[in-house]
């Protein structure tokens, strides 16, 4: 039995396809929750391996994206196990959404280089590449502790930390009262205890309800700026950025290639690129430049899709108009001082979000900050709450989380106290996986550190 | 003038519960088999509280038991009280603990020894252990050369043992014996690395001294649950215990002489343990804290010595007279015996492997308080299990080792050396992640067929447990197969339960199932029951109520020992693995653990040592390497 394991197996950097691998017992029940076949009468799990099938990847949500399902099944596989790769378009909000999925279904985060450790130990592997994956795994582990380090600084940890104390104390508490029963230890009385887990949940919930809108504002939402050539997408980027950046001129297809920059709208960080303007084109260098920019809309988790309010609607506004609006984007009409003239309908059909802008005068900002802040969650977002920083912190707050509700269910139904506190014992553990320590250990340690017992 | 006085398989060097323990193991699988002891009549002395058992330890009493050990039998022979501790709490924290005549103990203990085959009793002090080409050569005080081909040293507090009452301290062992003064310097020179630990025990009062009418009377609990599950006959409560308070005052007579203590004034060095603090360590660490409850306990039943439970303390003879005399019911109390810690030697026992065999120096084992715990049902655990491992070694079989997942013992030992310990160590429910299944109404079921597959489980024994079982399975059966109808008196009992009344006919299983019945509620529905072992119920009751519970432990338990089952070569260069971090390194080579899976319990180990540690086994089972362990993988067990 291995659980398994899922990780966006492609490089974090722009490309076409984009691949989800799950790896374990049970890879291809988890995928099966999380993708839908195109063909009703096939499933997942009938699938012999190395068959693909066409569908959809899906969450709570709705539809992630097309997908193309490939079923390897035991031990014909790299890694020996099941496993299911789950090959989408490249965006890496796209691919992180059905990673996340994965993970609610069942899956939990690789660590590094974990496919390729299961590999060895089920055999698939030649010896030759045996040490660069071990130092590959340690070069992953150093700097995963590194940023473990750092984590310890934020109001993250503080507040984890602070679930993780009121948890230990309880445990600690049901711990002494059952170890040392002729000290006069006071008796968790179950309502009391029921405060403490409804509190630990209420807290933990809260902190995966603002996991994404979080990382949003922390690392900044990668934006890129579509549009065809000259609707005012440079003018748009010199705007937000303050300061002139793309070369502006009026000549159609100015900006060749991608021009990036860091710039705060309002509290939020957009990591802002400005791309090649969207046409078909015969100069090859600008063909390059437009190829790339499709590439960089694909794997953005904003698009602010711009069209020229003074024109109609032309072939390459609406190819861009359908290509965008599959992603979270905005419509953004420029060009609001000379007058409009563009058909307000068909683009409001197609984007959730649209706002009406003068790049040139700089009019309609406020309109496109409460539109980002809409699409990205940062609108609910409750600042004062600390945030995730990390998928493996998610899934060790999650499994916390989980733990905490067993435990409350088993106070409800009447389970005794021995049972519950082995949920608690779980939760703790759960936490404590992020600086490595065990929940046995912390909850003996809090016993002597708390209670006077012993003869 | 040195003398040659006997060869042996297996020497035990100390009589207390772990030597005990360790020596009739050996001799009972056929090794034969001499243990040391200073004093003949100090064999399995009670020198702190003259009880067995306890939450957690009594745990450890039924799992010796079921393995085929000494203790549980011993306990319920001499049993003065029993109780079941923490009834309503929880199936797996009940816990069985019994006021012993220690005494009476010792005599069992003692003639138990004397009437097993293949043992010899020896008194005398091991002065010198030395390594020879067939195993060890042990030399006592008396000048007598004996031979041995593997060593247990269980020397409790002996080992250097210094006691410290006020400004006054001595050489000496517990409870009036010697010391042993010169082991301490052989096992340096083998290169066991020593320190200093520090234990107490109060004093002892005369009854007829003590007011009980300012005292609670605490029971035995009827009828008496034996510890063993061997001991079919109706034990019996013949003593009473009885609890008073410290009062404030108390605490005012310590805390003025607290300079006077030879701890706090800075004269012991060994470390204390956090288990059983002494009185004054209470005060000072709980100062908020009004009372402390004092436990008057029986030390036998022909004699009028009464132990103090809760009062330990190192202070001056004088300064423990006066406080002694603020706790209500002791005003008048006369000190029979006074109270002391004792400082001694014992072993780092990250220098051992999970056999309890010295990493460093095969052949030689450590158990019971020279390990580092606290307590004699540990100590008894570990000298079982040394036993064992020391006489499978002689006899060329494969070792025995108990994953935490199979019991406190497990547990009790893979803490000690992997994690090592920092003060004496002590069991506690709590220590177990697993103790849902770590019960003590099922420790036949985990340990006894180890225990026969051994050899330590006799016909007897065997054919009480599978008939057990049986009746266990068939149990299972019948209330899956059982369906009763919604009768009035069936839903009448569930109301009065305050749980749902049943609307179509409902399986026994189910019912039993609810928190909030169990099988004397459902006794008057129940009329197809047969009769059955009261052991047997209560295991069929909690497996099913606690079914998911169970289920779940044991998946984890499955994940555990797959990295359990992967055994590391035990030579193996740790500094020579690329991408293990310097710190994994140092500590991976210095507790050798056996398998990834106690390499993962290491502080130290991240979990990215981990994965290279695995790659590299992986790539290493690639090249054809053979395991370097000997004695197969696994625990042992058979299931």
């Amino acid at each position: 039995m291995s659980r398994v394991i899922a990780a966006i197996s492609t490089a974090p950097a722009p490309a076409g396809i984009g691949m989800v691998r799950l790896s374990g017992d049970g890879a291809v029940e988890i995928a099966s929750k999380i993708f839908r076949p195109r063909s009703k009468t096939r499933s997942l799990e009938k699938t012999p391996g190395y068959t693909a099938l066409y569908g959809w990847v899906y969450d709570a949500d709705g539809d992630i994206d097309e997908c193309v399902a490939l079923v390897f099944r035991a031990p014909h596989s790299y890694t020996g196990e099941d496993v299911v790769e789950l090959t989408c378009h490249g965006g890496l909000y796209l691919l992180q959404r059905t990673l996340r999925a994965a993970i609610d279904a069942g899956a939990r985060p690789a660590e590094p280089g974990e496919f390729t450790k299961r590999a060895f130990v089920n055999g698939n592997l030649d010896l030759t590449g045996a040490e660069a994956v071990m130092d590959i795994i340690a070069a992953n582990g150093r700097m995963a502790a590194k940023t473990a380090l750092a984590a310890r600084e934020g109001a993250l940890y503080r507040k984890m930390r602070g679930v993780l104390d009121e948890l230990t104390t309880a445990a600690a508490n049901l711990s002494a009262f059952v170890d040392y029963p002729d000290d006069d230890i006071p008796e968790l009385q179950p309502a009391a205890l029921k405060e403490i887990l409804q509190n630990a949940r209420l807290a933990l919930g809260g902190l995966l309800k603002n996991y994404d809108a979080g990382r949003v504002v922390r690392e900044g939402i990668d934006t890129v700026i579509v549009g065809r050539p000259n609707v005012g997408k440079s003018t748009l980027m010199n705007l937000l950025a303050g300061y002139e950046r793309s070369i502006v001129t009026s000549v159609a297809g100015t900006t060749r290639d991608i021009v990036e920059d860091t710039i705060r709208l309002g509290d939020i960080v957009l990591r802002l690129a400005d791309t090649a303007g969207q046409r078909e084109t015969s100069d090859e260098v600008e063909s390059i430049g437009v190829r790339r920019a499709r590439e960089r809309m694909e794997r953005a988790e904003l698009v602010l899709a711009v069209f020229d309010g003074a024109e109609q609607l032309n072939d390459d506004d609406m190819a861009l108009a359908k290509a965008a609006a599959g992603q979270p984007s905005i419509a953004v009409i420029n060009k609001a001082d000379i007058g409009i003239n563009i058909n307000e309908e068909y683009i409001q059909n197609l984007f959730k979000h649209t706002v009406i802008i003068s790049a040139q005068k700089g009019e309609g900002l406020e309109q496109l900050e409460q539109a980002v802040r809409e699409v990205t969650g940062v609108a609910a977002l409750n600042e004062s709450e600390p945030l995730l920083a990390t998928e493996r912190q998610r899934d060790c707050a999650k499994r916390c989380l989980e733990c905490v509700n067993e435990a409350i269910e088993a106070l409800d139904m009447g389970y005794t106290l021995d049972a519950v506190g082995v949920s608690i014992d779980g939760a703790i553990g759960a936490l404590l996986e992020l600086t490595g320590e065990r929940a046995t250990e912390a909850v003996v340690d809090k016993v002597f550190e708390r209670f006077c017992v012993g003869k | 003038m040195k003398f040659f006085a006997g060869e042996y398989d297996v020497a035990v060097i100390g009589a207390g519960h772990a030597g005990i323990e360790a020596a009739l193991a050996a001799a009972r699988l056929g090794c034969s088999t001499v243990i040391f002891t200073i004093n003949l009549d100090s064999i399995g002395n009670m020198p702190c509280n003259p009880s067995v058992g306890g939450t957690a330890k009594g745990h450890l009493v039924r799992e010796i038991d079921a393995l085929g050990g000494e203790m549980g039998l011993a306990a319920d022979a001499n049993l003065l009280q029993s109780r079941m501790l923490n009834r309503g709490k929880g199936p797996a924290v009940h816990s069985l603990r019994a006021q012993i005549d220690r005494r009476e103990y010792s005599r069992y203990m003692k003639y138990r020894l004397e009437t097993t085959p293949g043992l010899d009793i020896v008194q005398a002090e091991v002065v010198g252990l030395d390594r020879t080409k067939q195993g060890w050569r042990l030399l006592t005080l008396l000048e007598a050369e004996y031979s041995a081909r593997a060593v247990i040293i269980a020397s409790g507090t002996y080992l250097k043992g210094r006691i410290f009452v006020g400004d006054v301290s001595y050489d000496s062992g517990p409870d009036g014996m010697f010391a042993a003064r010169t082991l301490s310097q052989s096992l340096e020179r083998l290169g066991i690395a020593l320190r200093r630990f520090k234990t107490g025990t109060p004093a002892r009062v005369l009854r007829s001294s003590i007011d009980f009418t300012k005292t609670e009377k605490q029971e035995g609990e009827d009828p008496v649950i034996p510890f063993s599950f061997e001991t079919k006959h109706r034990l019996k409560n013949r003593v009473d215990c009885h609890i008073t308070w410290t009062s404030e005052k108390t605490k005012e007579v310590i805390q003025k002489n607290l300079h006077r203590s030879p701890l706090y004034g800075g004269k012991i060095h060994g470390i204390g343990t956090r288990y059983c603090p002494s009185i004054e360590d209470k005060i000072v660490r709980f100062a908020d804290k009004e009372r402390h409850p004092v436990f008057i306990e029986p030390c036998g039943l022909r004699t009028e010595e009464m132990y103090l439970q809760g009062l330990s303390s190192s202070l001056p003879v004088d300064v423990q007279l006066e406080f002694l005399h603020t706790v209500p019911g002791l005003e008048n109390a006369k000190v029979m015996r006074s109270a002391y810690a004792i400082e001694y030697d014992c072993c780092d026992p990250l220098q051992l492997a999970p056999t309890l065999e010295f990493l460093e120096i095969p052949g030689l084992y450590g158990a019971g308080q020279f390990n580092g715990t606290s307590g004699y049902e540990e100590a008894a655990a570990q000298g079982l299990v040394a036993g064992i491992n020391a006489a499978l070694k002689v006899l060329g079989r494969p070792p025995m080792i108990l994953d935490r997942a199979s019991s406190y013992i497990g547990t009790l030992i893979d803490d000690l050396v992997t994690k090592g310990c920092t003060d004496p160590y002590r069991m506690m429910t709590s220590r177990s992640e697993y103790r849902l299944i770590l019960r003590q109404d099922n420790a036949d079921e985990r340990l006894t067929p180890i225990g026969r597959e051994i050899g330590l489980v006799d016909d007897r024994r065997w054919e009480g447990f599978c008939k057990r079982q049986q009746e266990k399975r068939a149990e299972r059966a019948r209330l899956r197969q059982t369906v009763l109808p919604p009768s009035k008196q069936l839903n009448d009992i569930l109301v009065s339960c305050e749980t749902s009344p049943a609307k179509t006919g409902v399986r026994l299983e189910d019912l039993l199932r609810r928190p909030q019945l169990d099988y004397k509620k459902l006794e008057p529905v129940d009329t197809d029951r047969p009769e059955l072992d009261p052991l047997v119920l209560e295991q069929v009751e909690v497996e099913l109520k606690y079914e998911g519970y169970i289920r779940r432990q044991q998946s984890a338990i499955e994940e555990m020992r797959r990295l359990e089952n992967k055994l590391l070569p035990e030579q193996t260069d740790y500094s020579k693995i690329t991408g293990l971090r310097k710190e994994a390194q140092e500590k991976l080579s210095k507790i050798r653990p056996r398998s990834i899976g106690q390499a993962s319990r290491i502080s130290g180990v991240s979990p990215s040592d981990i994965s290279v540690l695995i790659v590299w086994l992986g790539s290493r089972k690639d090249d054809g390497a053979e395991d370097g362990r000997k004695g197969g993988d696994g625990d042992g067990r058979d299931d």
